[in-house]
């Protein structure tokens, strides 16, 4: 009954590169309109309810400070929080990478069937962290088969599918979609196609699971160093019934989940559900510390987990890419993610956060292309609640890829060239001009405002390969912006 | 997967030995950014985080509890403000209104809360399976946020274990309103002290947007939320 055999995963150092997929995806019609309607609908609503915090700025300076200042001191905060979390009654071990956290992961459930026999079941959580991992594979390879019981979650996994967003995993299946998976694997021929029959049946479904499977596994939104208290943030009360029914819980959750101070609580609850799904606050959040007598599971573990998190922490330019909070509001603003939807990225993790994270938590070698995968338009780090500067990062993971190939690469030799003229103001301003003067034999006018440029020479010719440029605009905004003033409005 | 079972002891005591793995964790982040931190000099840093967000209310007194029930009107809750001789008249009200019958009430409850004659069964800690098989629960409320419409809920006397308010289908809460406040800043300083307490936010009832983004309530936690604003 090995299902995992069957499954293709979202693995970087197995799929194809960025490019390649995002051409797959840009044929799929349906796909793409199924992204751009969430990712509209989303976006909408996060700006409605951003707009109405009058504090919304202070909201992310102080997000995006408690964020480096727990990164600053991660091994000052984990220790608190092992010490706390213990102290209370949970188990927190350590995991290195993913292999060691799937190995814990899966020792724990075989050992939580009471009575001697292991389990062979678990009902899951919606978490980022275990796709990361594919501790669904490694647990089913054992033997032991594990329901998600969010409502995405359960759609992918009912559908042979793969995640493709952070918040909203399922975002690019349409309800007529979802209902086929679900009249084939829930075997419910006459089920109708109203969201809320299909809902419905989830929870027919899913209930029957939650009063009887005995061990659960979840991630973690936040660990609170200062009472070893976990937090998970939640829609459906799925997590509640994981968290709080069965006799074990099992948490994973990467190092840079810890926050200080059970206060600090207020700046990200503030934050996330406002950016993830644009709602004042989500349905449910929970919080429990340790175990507790006659309320919640019995036996609690924690797992905490490197992999690769130490590594983007050392790289003190990517190491801000550590104070994501994956509220994913950085891919619903992400014109190349709206285009191509997240399984181009060939990662769990996609859009821009995507782009960011996996190349450095995946060793750059089967990433390379991810970083490219931006515009740099700016949309993402504007959305971004804790500020992470995502263009920054994803230019200094280019220049990195870029070290990594051969110094007489023509891409490498371009992006020295362009370090060159970026630092010097003279310089920008200088090529800035030269560019106009020598762009004006390539410009196509298409009747409208500004030309385009379809065609570059020479090693720029790559560039224009996948896109058109625009043409540069007749003055440079600094100059506007300088005439402007020495006209006095 | 089957690599290096060795080091795990699975017993009916789980013990997983991962000491090696913490201790290289611990010395990757220090190798990684620097010595291992001074508390002193944390806690200077963590108090110099600025927090210029509002941390309390800046709307009048009557104007939050008007925030609040308009808050919770938008999820479909019904909300009443009621004077404390009123609660248990209105609870009887608000039961016959939404059919509900069977009752399950956390110990600790405040007797005068309900009216007389209901089938109010009081939880002795019976497994999920039996909960499953109550219209709803009644419980109070630690502090509510009017900003966000959200209500939290502790496991005290009157609120009881998470279990109580997740299964049932149907969830009447009686909120006093010295414990509304506007902003959620305000709520996490009146949750502090009892902060190891199992916690519950709820805004609204069980709700998924994971069909082509539309609002569908209830899928697993309780569909139906009443509230009684008392005071
Ligand atoms: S990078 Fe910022 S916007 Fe993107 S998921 Fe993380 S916290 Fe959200």
């Amino acid at each position: 009954m090995s299902r995992a055999a069957e499954l293709t995963v979202l693995d970087p150092t197995t799929s194809p590169a960025f490019p390649v997929a995002a051409k797959t995806m840009l044929r799929d019609a349906q796909l793409r309109k199924n992204v751009r309607h969430a990712t509209e609908v989303i976006q909408n609503k996060r700006a409605r309810v951003v707009g109405e915090m009058p504090d919304w700025q202070q909201l992310r300076e102080a997000g995006r400070q408690i964020r480096t200042h727990t990164m600053a001191n991660l091994d000052f905060y984990l220790e608190e929080f092992e010490r706390n979390c213990t102290k209370a009654g949970g188990v927190v071990h350590w995991a290195r990478d993913s292999a060691e956290a799937k190995q814990i992961v899966t020792a724990l459930v075989k050992a939580s069937g009471s009575g001697g026999e292991g389990a062979t079941e678990v009902i899951k959580i919606k978490s980022m962290t275990t796709e990361e991992i594919h501790l669904n594979q490694a647990l089913e390879a054992a033997g032991i088969h594990a329901y998600e019981t969010d409502l995405a979650e359960l759609i992918i996994q009912l559908g042979h599918d793969q995640p493709s967003h952070i918040v909203v995993p399922a975002l690019h299946k349409n309800r007529q979609q979802i209902r086929e998976i679900f009249q084939r694997e829930m075997n419910l021929p006459e089920l109708g196609e109203k969201p809320e029959d299909l809902a419905d049946a989830a929870r027919r479904f899913l209930r029957e699971k939650f009063l009887r499977v005995k061990t659960a596994v979840s991630g973690a939104n936040f660990l609170i160093a200062e009472t070893g208290g976990v937090c998970i943030v939640e829609s459906e009360g799925n997590g509640r019934m994981c968290l709080t029914l069965p006799e074990t819980l099992i948490t994973v959750a990467g190092i840079d989940k810890v926050l200080p101070r059970f206060q600090d609580l207020e700046v990200v609850l503030q934050l996330l559900p406002r950016s993830a799904t644009g709602e004042r606050m989500n349905p449910y959040n929970s919080i429990w510390t340790g175990v507790h007598e006659g309320d919640g599971p019995r036996s609690f573990h924690v797992v905490l987990m490197d992999n690769a998190r130490t590594e983007v922490l050392a790289d003190e330019e990517g190491r801000q890419t550590l104070n994501c909070i994956r509220c994913g509001a950085c891919q619903n603003a992400c014109p190349v993610y709206r285009q191509t939807g997240g399984h181009a990225y060939g990662s769990v993790y996609a859009g821009p956060i995507g782009a960011i994270l996996t190349p450095q938590l995946q060793k750059m070698h089967y990433a390379q292309s991810l970083p490219y995968a931006s515009s740099l338009c700016g949309a993402c780090y504007e959305v971004c609640p804790v500020k992470i500067n995502i263009p920054e990062v994803l230019i200094h993971l280019r220049n990195k890829v870029v070290e990594q190939k051969s110094s007489l690469d023509p891409e490498a030799l371009a992006m020295k060239t362009m370090a060159l003229i970026f630092r010097s103001e003279k310089r920008f301003r200088a090529a800035q001009r030269l560019g106009r003067i020598a762009e004006a034999p390539l410009v196509r006018r298409d009747g409208q405002d500004g030309g385009w440029i379809g065609w570059l020479p020479g090693i720029l010719g790559g560039w224009t390969q996948v896109r058109d440029l625009q043409e540069m605009p007749k003055e440079t905004f600094r100059d506007w912006w300088e005439k402007r003033g020495s006209r006095g409005n | 997967m089957t690599g290096g079972r060795s080091e795990v002891r699975v017993g009916t005591e789980t013990t997983v030995d991962s000491s090696g793995a913490r201790t290289e964790i611990l010395r990757r982040i220090r190798a990684a950014k620097g010595a291992t931190p001074v508390a002193a000099a944390v806690e200077r840093e963590w108090t110099a985080i600025e927090r210029g967000y509002r941390r309390e209310a800046t709307r009048e007194r009557e104007a939050v509890l008007e925030l609040l029930e308009d808050r919770l009107r938008d999820y479909d809750a019904h909300v009443v403000r009621v004077r404390p001789d009123e609660v248990a008249g209105s609870v009887a009200a608000m039961l016959r209104e939404r059919g509900k019958e069977k009752i399950v009430v956390p110990t600790g409850l405040a007797a005068e809360w309900l009216p007389e004659g209901g089938a109010f069964v009081v939880d002795d800690g019976a497994p999920a399976t039996e909960l499953d098989h109550f219209d709803g629960v009644i419980t109070g409320a630690t502090v509510a946020i009017a900003e966000t419409g959200s209500i939290v809920l502790q496991n005290v006397a009157g609120q009881g274990r998470r279990a109580v308010t997740l299964v049932p289908d149907y969830h009447l809460c009686l909120v006093r309103v010295e414990d509304v406040v506007e902003t959620v800043p305000e709520a996490m300083d009146r949750l502090r002290a009892t902060a190891d307490l199992p916690t519950t936010f709820f805004s609204g009832p069980s709700a998924t947007a994971d069909i082509e983004m539309t609002r569908i309530k209830g899928v697993h936690g309780p569909r139906f939320l009443d509230v009684i604003l008392i005071g």
